[in-house]
């Protein structure tokens, strides 16, 4: 019981103390890897929402990065960089678009609903790439939102902003697991006709939880675009979907913190595995993914509950 | 005649996509297997002819030993990795097939170099054919056309008139009850997988001397065909071909027309990057019309 409690307040504070902690050590490079962990731990706690607490596995979540990156980058190119302007103009057509994706998708059960939120991704996808006004295929660099109080172009103040909001994504998500809303979302997940027996209209309830998660993976999108200054097909592929799951699911489904496991071990393995392989064996290093393949092979197949069940067992 | 050449082109997408779909939907149905690795067994099976032909020097004998070659694979992936995944929920099942995608990707990139190979197109059929006086049509491409007519029959033979397409057929509608009746399931589901390996194959090895055989290569082209098989309806072959054959049409037509449509209220340069993106977002928007309408595909069970 008191791992739970000490480990997430222990990492946490040691991402809050980040900058302070690369720039005292040199290591300037870490901040980055630091700050796309943040951010794909934003967009795998909205994954969580759907795919953990309410078992509906979405193999399109990448297309929220790209409406949420896309709509900055847009703006940005057509010369409106104030981040008051962009950021809610992003977050609502990511919301638009989860309403109409999960209006659709969430009257289909099981692989259906699989691959019906992957090909409206892929639509996404093949969109953004023929949009040859704003980069088609090569994608867009673009100039970072502008806000007045911060410059996000400051590498420290832009990762505390994504922390920040972090912390604030975990917060509505420990709030959501416990509230009436959550309840029936995980009610349906382990018997949706006992929901619906019991009077809840469970396609109401699962359709706005699709939309938060919506809204919650464009702002993370908006992000992602900021990081890189750069927008471009590539975010949206299904590979990043993949990936997203498979952060998820590494951390911990339907694990308050899961996310954040999952994103710290899926970048640590992208950015230290190589070197170790290397060590092993020269040249290897090249080939890591020959590891880490096999090894989600072995996650899925024997790590029940994923990174977060090493804490011990959950509350409930 | 430019119709005629496309509907033609239409045609061979189509059955090149109905060999990858097959094997997806028998492993689908019958297993209720998610692969997404089923698009690796595909470049494998390009890789591997690739190989076979440069030793033989001969593009038939080559593809004639990578065929064996891919079901022999498709039955080790099938012992090693999906038979301790058929109980799993669907999850487990994308998790672990995206960490074979990522294994496979690199063992390619390990074996044969990150750069791409080109199979040249058997010299014996690198003429062109005059479909109709002054309409001259590739041989290879009819070759294609005619290759995957003939196992597309050969397939639905196999399914409705042999003692293990009926055992297919059983297993697909309700496999615990074929293996309380004493059939030997796990070696039916190792065939199956196999068989399904090898189509994807021959699809990879049949479509590497018009397209280019390179890493990734089954990635993109898998989506598509869950897409078709999803359209079809899982389980059916039947649906599989016809949803094959649609959405081929629907992305040849939708290159080949769309640019000059485009055009007329585009500029030419933005008509004609926009026109391969609208074709393929047209075989989504159809895979969606067709889920709302019917939840479980054309020729799928309905629940």
């Amino acid at each position: 019981m008191r791992a739970r409690t000490i480990v997430p307040a222990l990492v946490l504070l040691l991402f809050a103390a980040l900058p302070l902690l690369t720039q005292a050590f040199d290591q300037r490079y870490l901040l980055s890897v630091g700050t796309r962990i943040v951010i794909w731990s934003i967009a795998a706690v909205s994954l969580n929402m759907i795919l953990g607490y309410g078992g509906l596995v979405s193999f399109g979540h990448a297309a929220f990065f790209g409406i949420g990156g896309y709509a900055v980058g847009i703006l940005s190119a057509e010369g409106i960089e104030s981040g008051w302007l962009q950021w809610p103009v992003a977050l609502l057509a990511a919301i638009i678009w989860a309403a109409i994706v999960g209006a659709l998708s969430l009257r289909t059960r099981g692989v259906y609903f699989i691959m019906i939120t992957l090909a409206f991704a892929q639509l996404v996808y093949y969109l953004s790439s023929g949009l040859e006004a704003y980069g088609g295929d090569d994608g867009l660099n673009i100039s970072r939102s502008r806000f007045g109080l911060i410059d996000l172009r400051d590498k420290a103040s832009f990762y505390w902003l994504c922390f920040a909001l972090l912390c604030a994504s975990l917060w509505f998500c420990s709030r959501f697991a416990v509230s009436r809303f959550g309840n029936v979302i995980r009610g349906a997940k382990s018997n949706e006709l006992r929901m619906t027996a019991l009077g809840f209209p469970v396609f109401r309830y699962r359709l706005v939880a699709f939309i938060i998660a919506g809204a919650l993976g464009g702002l993370a999108g908006i992000l992602l675009a900021n990081d890189g200054a750069y927008v471009s097909p590539a975010m949206m592929s299904w590979v990043k979907s993949g990936d997203l799951i498979v952060i998820v699911v590494l951390g911990g489904i339907g694990a308050l913190y899961g996310p954040l496991w999952g994103a710290i071990a899926f970048f640590a393995l992208e950015e230290f595995l190589q070197p170790i392989l290397d060590l092993m064996h020269k040249g290897w290093g090249e080939y890591w993914q020959i590891v880490f393949g096999p090894m989600l092979v072995l996650v899925a197949l024997h790590a029940r509950g994923g990174i977060d069940s090493l804490l011990g067992r959950a509350d409930d | 005649m430019e119709v005629l050449i496309q509907i033609l082109n239409g045609v061979q997408l189509g059955l090149l996509m109905f060999l990858l779909a097959a094997g997806l939907t028998l492993t689908f149905g019958i297993m209720d297997l998610v692969n997404l690795a089923h698009g690796s067994l595909y470049m494998m099976g390009a890789y591997i002819a690739w190989t076979f032909i440069g030793w033989t020097g001969s593009f038939v004998l080559g593809a004639l030993l990578a065929l064996p070659a891919t079901f022999v694979l498709g039955m080790l992936v099938e012992i090693v990795v999906m038979r301790r995944l058929y109980a799993r929920d669907h999850l487990d099942q994308v998790l672990a097939t995206f960490g074979l995608i990522l294994f496979f990707n690199e063992l390619v990139r390990a074996v044969w170099g990150p750069d791409g190979k080109s199979i040249a197109v058997p010299g014996f059929l690198s003429h062109t054919i005059q479909i109709l006086p002054g309409v001259p049509y590739p041989a290879y491409r009819f070759a294609l056309i005619a290759a995957g007519a003939i196992v597309a029959i050969l397939l639905a033979w196999l399914v409705a008139r042999t003692r293990m397409g009926m055992l297919i057929r059983a297993g697909a509608s309700n496999r615990r009850m074929i293996a309380a009746l004493g059939v030997n399931i796990e070696l039916l589901f190792t065939l199956v997988f196999g068989l399904g390996a090898a189509f994807a194959g021959l699809a990879g090895l049949m479509a590497a001397p018009i397209a280019s055989v390179r890493i990734g290569m089954g990635d993109d082209i898998l989506i598509v065909a869950f897409v078709v098989i999803v359209i079809g309806g899982i389980g059916s072959i039947k649906g599989a071909f016809v949803a094959a054959m649609l959405v081929g049409q629907i992305d040849i037509a939708g290159r080949a027309f769309l640019p000059d449509l485009l055009k007329t209220f585009l500029s030419p340069a933005s008509a004609s990057a926009a026109a391969p993106a609208i074709s393929q977002v047209l075989v989504y928007v159809l895979m969606a019309g067709v889920l709302v309408w019917r939840p479980t595909g054309l020729f799928g069970q309905r629940p």
